[in-house]
């Protein structure tokens, strides 16, 4: 149980309320053995990188529905970097249209899941690119 | 022809000699409800007609709340919008007055879902993304330039702040010289579905429900036409229940209302003729259609039976639909406006009072207003072409539709007992059932898709790889700057000590549990903003905070 190590916080930042993707995405990480923490809703980009700086976690699975991406993933980008962890892998998913998700992974977003992602690709993912077991493939 | 056997045996031979090997192990419906080969004179009672079946019209309504349906009227076109500044929104309200919707429908972005302003650090990158940023009555006056309330019904889907949202709508009528009794409308103000599915609260659930008695006891006095709330199962569905708890969780919240009300000492009568829901119209054809009709039987059942209600407009089940949002694929979006059609004809069949169709691009963004059109054009092709509204209820009778809607009615009983148990709704909330219950079933449907158990065509079939390019909507970010700049120069222009005057009544009336409406509507005609508002009730009231589990 290699995988048992490895720590993922699932995470909800800003007002949005859309939490049925996280859940399942949460629960399909937990069934494949990996250990994932919810922050629960309407986090502040703060709560969420405190949250995994505390925790310890490899990843930060960051769901957003509300059109805000653009502005929430840069800024825990950001905030990580201020606390000298950007170790700390991070993904996302939610309502992004395609220019988004470019621009997002040229500013160091890991990937992004959208409309339709299967959760065995997603845990095929962190699986692949996150945790120790991943960092040599970085 | 004389029978010399029973229908049992008849359809014992049939199936032994007549049908044919399946293709799959079982069918089932999008809720994972078995499907039978064949349905029979034997999957209904000979007294289902009379009892349950009935005549448009008559109890218990299965058939239809008007006797000549759509014959008479068609249902109301509703296009759901909200993007920008209120200016943006009400230009494409006029757009859509022009295009031939019959009635608007107000998406608010998510810091007004929230109860929060626009300049609240918590709304960066949230202004106007997700629906229109209103932040005081100087946006309600914007959003409603130049459409008439006294013609122009209205729906707002608000729930948290909805006390604060409807005193703005009244005050808007004041300014443009409509009194309140003339307002029709609808407010969402369903605050249990939000803990339940949406997720968009402030105050605790108790305190959510006492603001709606007070916004229905203020709407009885005041506004005689307008419906105070919209009980929807449509964002239960959307978060992952089966049609069977979308039907049950809805109704269940419908009942804690009317006993809210009835506990506040208000009679019956007096409000479930103004209770109006709203659901969701999912891809799985006869399940949705069963739903609708089941909804209107259990409604009027309990309505009369259970709560006494004597008359005959208490018993009806008035209802918005929206196609699902949730079956919209982002790949192969242009299918999605079949998708669409399928689930409105659905809706139609089942009986709406009012439909909004989502339009192709949603799944990707808000809707471009070439994509709102289409939606609307496929409810204008089925009200103008198909001739499905040329009788009423032509489903009614077929042996699968009315086993079914029986099947939908038995399972919503089911769960109404396993609610009883828990307490009611808002013990169920608070130990997390209905959340539980929701994740379950998302979490299951997941799984058959991922195993291929359903199909979704363009994501687990018949996949291509051509990359979409259907244009988006971009909210610009000049929208955030301008929504914030009208805001600051709104708290120079006003009068602080009239606000802070009008907040601090506001703030005693919710301390001693008033009726807060006509402390409301002072604040906001003060143009107190909607986070002053709720900010200043949450000091009453308390905060929700939910414990977040998967």
């Amino acid at each position: 149980m290699t995988e048992g190590r490895v720590r993922v916080l699932m995470a909800k930042a800003g007002l949005d309320g859309h939490d049925r993707g996280v859940k399942v995405v949460a629960r399909a990480l937990r069934d494949a053995g990996f250990e994932v923490i919810y922050t629960g809703l309407h986090q502040t980009p703060e709560q969420v990188v405190n949250a995994a700086v505390q925790e310890d976690v490899d990843a930060i699975g960051l769901s957003l529905l509300s059109g805000a991406h653009m502005t929430l993933f840069p800024r825990i980008l950001s905030l990580l970097a201020e606390q000298d962890a950007t170790d700390i892998r991070v993904f996302g998913g939610g309502t992004i249209p395609d220019d988004d998700v470019q621009s997002l992974k040229a500013l160091g977003v890991a990937e992004i899941f959208t409309p339709g992602a299967s959760t065995v690709d997603i845990v095929e993912w962190v699986r692949t690119h996150v945790g120790e077991s991943a960092v040599s493939g970085r | 022809m004389v029978r010399d056997r029973t229908l049992e045996e008849e359809y014992r031979i049939w199936e032994e000699e007549r049908y044919g090997r399946d293709r799959s192990a079982s069918f089932t419906t999008l809720s994972d409800h078995a499907v039978k080969p064949l349905y029979s004179p034997l999957d209904t009672s000979p007294e289902s007609f009379p009892l349950d079946i009935g005549w448009p019209a008559e109890f218990p309504y299965t058939r239809g709340i008007y006797g000549n349906m759509y014959r008479g009227r068609l249902w109301t076109m509703r296009q759901f919008a909200g993007f920008g500044t209120a200016r943006d929104t009400n230009r494409r309200f006029h757009y859509l007055l022009q295009h031939g919707v019959t009635g608007l429908s107000v998406a608010f972005d998510n810091p007004t879902l929230m109860g929060i302003d626009s300049d609240d650090p918590r709304s960066v990158g949230e202004v106007g993304r997700t629906g229109v940023a209103i932040d005081s009555l100087a946006d309600m006056e914007v959003l409603f330039d130049g459409i008439p309330l006294d013609q122009v019904s209205t729906s707002m889907t608000i729930n948290a702040p909805a006390a604060v949202v409807l005193a703005m709508y009244v005050a808007v009528g004041e300014k443009q010289g409509v009194a309140p009794e003339e307002l029709t409308g609808t407010l969402q103000n369903d605050i249990l579905k939000e803990y339940i599915a949406q997720k968009e609260w402030i105050y605790p659930p108790a305190a959510g429900v006492k603001l709606i008695v007070d916004t229905v006891e203020y709407t009885i006095e005041h506004m005689p036409k307008y419906n105070p709330i919209s009980i929807s199962g449509y964002h239960i569905r959307e978060a992952g229940s089966t049609a069977v708890q979308e039907l049950a969780f809805t109704i269940a919240d419908g009942m804690t209302y009317v006993e809210a009300c009835l506990a506040r000492g208000l009679d019956v009568d007096s409000f479930a003729p103004r209770l109006s829901f709203f659901w969701n119209s999912h891809i799985d054809f006869f399940e949705e259609i069963a739903k609708f009709r089941a909804a209107r039987r259990i409604w009027a059942r309990l309505m009369r039976d259970k709560y006494g209600a004597g008359n005959p407009k208490s018993w009806l089940m008035r209802f918005h639909t929206q196609t699902a949002g949730v079956s919209l694929t982002a790949q192969q979006p242009e299918n999605n406006i079949v998708r669409t059609a399928l689930e409105a004809l659905a809706a139609v069949l089942g009986g709406t009072q009012s439909l909004h169709t989502n339009s192709m691009d949603e799944v990707l963004a808000l809707p471009t207003e070439k994509a709102v059109e289409i939606a609307l054009r496929t409810q204008q092709i089925l009200a103008h072409e198909t001739g499905v509204v040329n009788t009423v209820d032509p489903l009614g009778g077929s042996y699968f539709v009315e086993a079914l809607t029986d099947d939908m009615e038995r399972g919503a009983l089911d769960y109404f007992k396993r609610i009883d148990e828990l307490g009611g709704v808002l013990p169920g909330i608070d130990a997390g059932f209905f959340q539980r219950e929701l994740g379950d079933a998302a979490f299951h449907y997941q799984r058959q898709l991922e195993r291929r158990e359903k199909i979704v065509v363009g994501v687990n079939e018949f996949v291509t790889s051509a990359p979409s390019d259907i244009p988006v909507l971009k909210i610009d970010p000049e929208v955030e700057r301008s929504q914030i700049a009208g805001l600051t120069e709104l708290r120079t222009r006003r009068d602080d000590e009239h606000v802070s005057a009008a907040l601090a009544r506001l703030q005693s009336a919710a301390e001693r549990g008033d009726n807060v409406m006509p402390f409301v509507l002072d604040a906001v005609r003060a143009y107190a903003t909607v986070g002053e508002t709720s900010e200043t009730m949450k000091r009453a009231l308390g905060a929700y905070r939910e414990p977040a589990f998967v």
